[in-house]
């Protein structure tokens, strides 16, 4: 019999995870700020270059560096995914919460309200609001975050409902707590997951819609480098052979919302009580 | 300045009466048993008596007073399940000092242990956090305490002991007592009075 050795912490484990992902996504965040604009200039000398140690993820059809756009295109997606996510969270916490807390007149209200939204058709809603808007980046950030909130909306106010007919906040009335600190001290760490998936699910779909409005033509401009439309660009070059136009970047935007969703998943893990000695 | 219920009344749903007309007084200092078959309403008379919620018919008076929003309740309920009424997501220290900070000599009297202060209430036992449920329901402003069945579910040993502090405290206190519970060995033993609900 071998000795093996001593079992890992699973704490320890998660809090190195936690760290690997943290500081992938400061690097880029990083590396967005050090590369210089001057590898976007369209270059006619090296055109569809495949990787080399020079450009480590090629060149496009306008010889314009794809690790530069990469990079910076990420950044941008990531900034008006995370934007949005938040504001569609704090639309859905806000309606969710004041559904539960202020009765059922309220209730019924908002009940209507998030009926209403989940009868419009997405992206036909999404075009709309991005339209009335003015496109671009305000126009993604306010249609997503505008067609996004009901479902996380209802799962809050379910959450909050039943939490106020807890006995552990019947008691705290009893001691005279305010509505604030019941609010926020007992109410808000118990939906706290809940708001922490809702906000790392967002992120994907700010970033897939992002794209498809941009195809659309409501979007961003094309000259911006987002990663939905380098993605959708390359797409037109994948079938005469320039693979990496598609796979860097496609890969990278995986790596970077898994990355995420393992930081979203392990801080929800840490802060479950039962797990806290594992 | 006795806890007073006058002609309390209540349904679930409507005209279907759980109890009605329902007088009962608790003097400072007094110890008195509600018994009663399950099902009659006792619990609810605890919540009503409490302060949880308004009774249908009737009032609860106290200082000749009705209860205050915003402001600690004299009338404290210690509920029967004590997992279900502390905050899961906090610690047991948290848990302890949300109404007051108790002095050592209390949790001397319920044997609280230091050790048991840092720990998730998953960690602890039913009996242990009933303990601390008790504890912190003892804040100095209290003037009255509902046990709620607050020990059926604990072994006769940590029962005796339990009631035994908590006696104790409430005649050093001079604290009116309710105290909820079908076993009538327990009732005898403990009260002053003993209130049947349902039997009227």
């Amino acid at each position: 019999m071998d000795k093996k050795k001593p079992e890992q912490n699973t704490r320890k484990k998660m809090v190195r995870m936690l760290a690997f992902s943290t500081i992938l996504l400061l690097s880029i965040l990083i590396l967005s700020f050090i590369l210089g604009d001057t590898n976007l200039r369209l270059n006619a000398g090296s055109k569809n270059l495949p990787p080399s140690s020079k450009h480590l993820f090629g060149t496009d059809w306008l010889g314009r560096d794809m690790l530069t756009r990469t990079i910076k295109g990420l950044r941008l997606s990531l900034a008006v995914g995370a934007f949005a996510s938040m504001m569609s969270v704090v639309v859905a916490t806000v309606m969710g919460t004041g559904a539960a807390i202020f009765g059922k007149k309220v209730d019924n209200a908002i009940s209507w309200v998030i009926d209403l939204f989940i009868g419009m058709p997405h992206l036909v809603f999404m075009i709309l609001i991005s339209f009335i808007a003015g496109g671009g980046i305000r126009g993604i950030v306010l249609g997503v975050s505008f067609t996004h909130w009901m479902s996380l909306a209802r799962v809050v106010r379910a959450e909050v409902l039943q939490l106020q007919n807890a006995e552990y906040i019947h008691i705290s009335r009893s001691y005279g707590k305010s509505a604030w600190f019941i609010a926020s001290k007992h109410i808000l760490p118990s939906v706290f997951p809940q708001i922490m998936i809702g906000f790392l699910l967002m992120f994907p779909h700010v970033i897939l819609h992002e794209a498809a409005l941009t195809f659309l033509g409501f979007g961003l401009s094309p000259q911006t480098p987002a990663i939905g439309i380098i993605l959708s660009e390359a797409m037109n070059h994948i079938s005469t052979g320039k693979w990496w136009l598609v796979l860097f970047p496609g890969l990278l935007l995986v790596i970077v919302i898994k990355s995420f969703d393992n930081i979203g998943e392990q801080l929800r893990i840490m802060m479950e009580p039962t797990s806290s000695n594992e | 300045m006795p806890l007073i219920g006058e002609g309390l009344g209540f349904y679930y749903q409507k005209e279907q009466w759980v109890f009605k007309d329902i007088n009962i007084s608790v003097e400072p200092g007094e110890v008195l048993g509600l018994s009663g078959y399950s099902g009659c309403g006792k619990t609810t008379l605890a919540r009503i008596l409490a302060g949880y919620m308004p009774p249908l018919e009737g009032r609860v008076l106290l200082d000749n007073n009705v209860f205050r929003q915003r402001k600690f309740r004299p009338v404290q309920l210690i509920y029967q399940h004590p997992e279900k009424a502390v905050d899961p997501k906090w610690r047991m220290y948290e848990i302890l000092t949300e109404s007051y900070i108790p002095s050592q000599d209390i949790l001397d009297a319920f044997e609280i242990r230091e050790e048991w202060m840092n720990r998730w209430p998953i960690e602890l036992s039913g009996g242990e956090l009933q303990r601390f449920c008790i504890a912190r329901a003892l804040n100095p402003e209290t003037k009255y305490l509902i046990a709620d069945e607050m020990t059926t579910m604990l072994d006769a040993i940590t029962q005796a002991k339990i009631w035994h502090s908590l006696l104790k405290i409430c005649q050093g206190r001079n604290l009116g007592l309710i105290v909820v519970s079908h076993e009538k060995s327990l009732l005898h033993r403990i009260c002053d009075r003993i209130y049947a609900v349902g039997q009227s």
